[in-house]
């Protein structure tokens, strides 16, 4: 039998610790087959955060690092100052990237860093127990905004993706969703690009994942993916919001 | 006409249906039987309907699939 589907060797055999319908698993694999086709799996350099993904060093098949909390960027900026020739990633959620780590992110971004960070933008605190984050939509219930988040209380959802593609030394963002089999493909081929950027040594590269939290949504898995569609993808627009242009270089 | 072989990995399965919902078929079904974890785990009910268009493996967050081309001579 020819096999046209196999679990990436990118990833460990450890099973995940993540709820039923994470995408987190999703993200985690997509990206590991891209380096394992890339051939790049020694080659490469993780670093893990603070939040759900915190044990995503023990699924991913690369050498890893943990990075305190929304710090990851920070440790990725001087592993890849450090090895210039590895290919360098930090997987952050929107807690860590978003609220604690912004400072880290954007000034990353700023000094063009050659790393690539993934976000994983889900709009909930999911470790702690579905707290309000910063990228929860306005009228979400969560446990510390329970009649739904208020735009007079407390602003409305930031949209990191498009703050940081206007800085300069930001040179790939691009923002993707896990809800169905065409967007992962395309998802990707996103983490393809990025990842090719970053081997030129260009800039910074972040891509956005849209992902899901069934638990703290208090929906079903197949209903989450419902919710994304409905109502994160009209706040959060999918596309790409700035890349190099050709013949670009370092 | 291809046909294709699915292997679930019951241990693996969290039974979020994510695979149920995206198959184009109908092939996907949720066991009976409770895994270790105690889940009902995703099974393949109607095999011989599958189309081989990954959908089920690209959205399963845990691995629980493979999917693989039967080539002649193959049970």
């Amino acid at each position: 039998m020819k096999p046209i589907f196999e679990y990436t060797k990118g990833m460990t055999d450890m099973p995940t610790h993540y709820c039923p319908c994470c995408t987190h698993g999703i993200a985690h694999r997509i990206i590991m087959e891209v380096l394992d086709e890339m051939g790049q799996l020694g080659n490469t350099i993780g670093v893990a955060p603070i939040g759900c993904s915190v044990m995503a060093h023990q699924y991913m098949n690369v050498d890893m690092c943990e990075a305190a909390h929304g710090r990851a960027p920070a440790v990725a900026s001087g592993i890849r100052r450090v090895h210039p020739d590895k290919i360098v990633f930090t997987y952050q959620g929107d807690g860590d990237l978003a609220s604690i780590g912004t400072a880290e992110i954007v000034h990353a971004a700023v000094r063009g860093e050659k790393f690539t960070t993934f976000f994983i933008n889900n709009g909930i605190y999911g470790m702690t127990g579905g707290q309000m984050a910063p990228t929860t939509l306005i009228g979400q219930k969560s446990t510390t905004s329970q009649e739904g988040r208020s735009k007079e209380l407390n602003g409305m959802p930031i949209k990191m993706s498009e703050m940081l593609s206007t800085i300069d030394g930001a040179v790939y963002v691009e923002r993707v969703a896990l809800d169905s089999p065409a967007h992962i493909r395309q998802a990707k081929k996103a983490v393809r690009k990025a990842f090719e950027i970053q081997q030129k040594g260009l800039g910074f590269t972040l891509i956005e994942f849209l992902s899901t939290c069934p638990t703290n949504w208090g929906l079903t898995p197949v209903k989450a993916l419902e919710w994304v569609r409905e109502k994160v993808m009209p706040y959060y627009p999918l596309g790409v919001m700035c890349e190099p242009k050709e013949g670009d270089e370092a | 006409m291809r046909s294709f072989k699915l292997i679930f990995h019951p241990e693996k399965c969290k039974g979020c249906e994510l695979c149920r919902s995206v198959c184009p078929k109908g092939v996907i079904g949720m066991s009976k039987q409770v895994n270790p974890k105690g889940y009902h785990p995703a099974c393949a009910e109607k095999e011989e309907a599958c189309i081989g268009c990954q959908s089920c493996a690209l959205m399963c967050p845990d691995g629980a699939i493979e999917i693989y081309q039967k080539e002649e001579g193959d049970q």
